[in-house]
């Protein structure tokens, strides 16, 4: 792709990535696996990539439970993974 | 509106674009970022697959009105649809409405499973056509299904490493259904075509996943032919066991539905007066199908009483093949049974199998153990056991995805 780099910031970090890429794949292929913790504090990751399993939630420009398969990433979205429930 | 059509994949854009060619006022509503479902996904400025461009063109061409990042979450008695939208919530009332809401993968679970890095079949190669960097990366494949060839052409041509792609239907239903593509010479070139994008991975069948273990991730999963087991690292394990038809919106309207999907007629209406179904909602049958089915849909929706014939001739004949690839892939008993007690069957609420040993129904799973209770609201664990145990649904109720109290509270003012 030839399009401009969008900037967004995961926990803190400034990561570069492809307009149009969702927010669950900026992060997994920034290494991040574990994007929540279930109710009992295990890690989570994205299951089913569509919106249908809820197992990708992270928090997006203050917003929580915001699932991460289905946004798109935007120029200068902060990001805040780790959230619980 | 004339129309409401729900949902942007094959089924939902040929309903739409149908009627808006009929002359009908549509809006299209979609959660994703893009019309084009999970089958035409791809990334912003990314080329549409070759199947999709002429619907996409046509889609572009009409005066349908897309909104994505749209789900519908309530309906009202009036006849009104409340689309998340999703900051804000908005009533809208159509004439009618296709319900073209696609369908989710099963899962069924195992120890193991909710790993990260543990993924659905189709959920990975989601990931994958959103840009998911697997380059080198170790990929196990399991399940069940035809979806399994496609994800790992997709997963091979993504530079990564795939060790083994293992189906759990024995060689011998899968030997019968390949012979039988002779009588469908298109068929069975595209299947080779598909085969040909892995060859250097083999192919199991009568395989199937009994656990996967590691520690911040997945690292090394377990695999039984039943007979033999084996381990295999990997960086990623995706496993699916086929698809579930997404009927919550066409519940909460009171349309009826049965074990393969929502219940429509030759017209593609449903029981709901005014709803209409097409698509894997209405029935797993796979992109060409939900085409006549949403060209159909679209059509009858818009008020046209003759039906296309080339539409209706399309779906009796993949209707015929889609039964003959779900008795060729049909689920072994052992797969519903790899959960112990300690395995978390509701990933929500981190509900384990053995907390649901004396109950009898989704109800009860709610009640006593709080299983379907959280956010996805039972499409994933409900699913299971519904699969598993032989549960009817359980009952729907608003909102149908979880929406912003912000949005709720702007609403009450």
């Amino acid at each position: 792709m030839s399009a401009t780099f969008v900037r967004i910031t995961v926990d803190g970090h400034t990561l570069a990535v492809e307009p149009g890429t969702t927010v669950a794949v900026a992060l997994l292929n920034h290494g991040i696996t574990a994007f929540r913790d279930s109710v009992k504090g295990t890690p989570r990751g994205p299951v089913c990539g569509m919106g249908i399993c809820f197992e990708c939630r992270v928090t997006v420009n203050g917003v929580a439970g915001v699932r991460a398969c289905l946004v798109a990433c935007t120029a200068d979205m902060i990001v805040q993974t780790g959230g619980v429930a | 509106m004339d129309l409401l059509v729900v949902g942007a994949g094959p089924a939902g854009i040929a309903a739409a674009v149908s009627a808006a060619e009929l002359g009908a006022r549509v809006v299209l509503v979609d959660q994703g970022t893009a019309a084009g479902g999970q089958i035409w996904r791809r990334r912003a400025g990314e080329a549409a697959p070759r199947a999709a461009r002429s619907w996409l063109e046509r889609l572009e061409r009409s005066s349908v009105r897309v909104a994505s990042g749209g789900e519908i979450v309530d309906v009202d008695d009036g006849g009104g649809f409340v689309l998340s939208a999703p900051a804000e919530l908005i009533t809208v009332r159509p004439a009618a409405t296709v319900i073209a809401t696609g369908a989710r993968e099963l899962f069924l679970p195992f120890p193991g499973w909710t790993l990260p890095n543990v993924v659905g079949a189709g959920g990975l190669q989601a990931l994958l056509k959103g840009g998911l960097d697997v380059r080198g990366r170790r990929v196990v494949l399991a399940g069940s299904g035809p979806l399994l060839l496609p994800v790992a052409a997709t997963v091979t041509r993504a530079g990564a490493r795939l060790a083994i792609v293992a189906e759990q239907a024995p060689a011998s239903a899968l030997g019968a259904f390949t012979r039988s593509l002779w009588r469908s010479p298109r068929r069975l070139v595209a299947a080779g075509v598909l085969r040909a994008g892995f060859l250097g991975t083999r192919y199991a069948a009568g395989t199937w996943v009994v656990r996967a273990d590691g520690d911040d991730r997945v690292r090394e999963v377990t695999f039984t032919d039943g007979s033999r087991s084996w381990r295999e690292a990997c960086d990623y394990l995706a496993v699916g066991y086929g698809l579930v038809p997404n009927t919550e919106l066409a519940r909460l309207l009171g349309a009826a539905t049965g074990a393969s999907g929502i219940l429509v007629d030759d017209r593609q209406a449903t029981t709901a007066p005014g709803v209409f179904a097409a698509g894997e909602c209405a029935g797993i049958g796979g992109a060409p199908l939900a085409i006549a089915e949403g060209i159909i849909a679209g059509t009858a929706a818009a008020g046209v009483a003759e039906l296309p014939r080339s539409a209706v001739a399309a779906r009796a004949r993949e209707r015929r093949f889609a039964a003959r690839l779900a008795s060729a892939f049909a689920l072994r008993d052992e797969v519903y049974r790899l959960a112990d007690d300690e395995t978390v069957v509701c990933r929500c609420e981190d509900v384990r199998a053995g907390e649901l040993g004396g109950v009898h129904d989704p109800r009860e799973a709610r009640l006593h153990a709080r299983a379907g209770m959280g956010a996805c609201q039972g499409r994933v664990c409900g699913a299971a056991l519904a699969a598993a145990r032989g549960w009817s649904e359980g009952a729907v109720r608003p909102p149908l995805f979880p929406i912003p109290v912000s949005a709720l509270i702007a609403r009450a003012d």
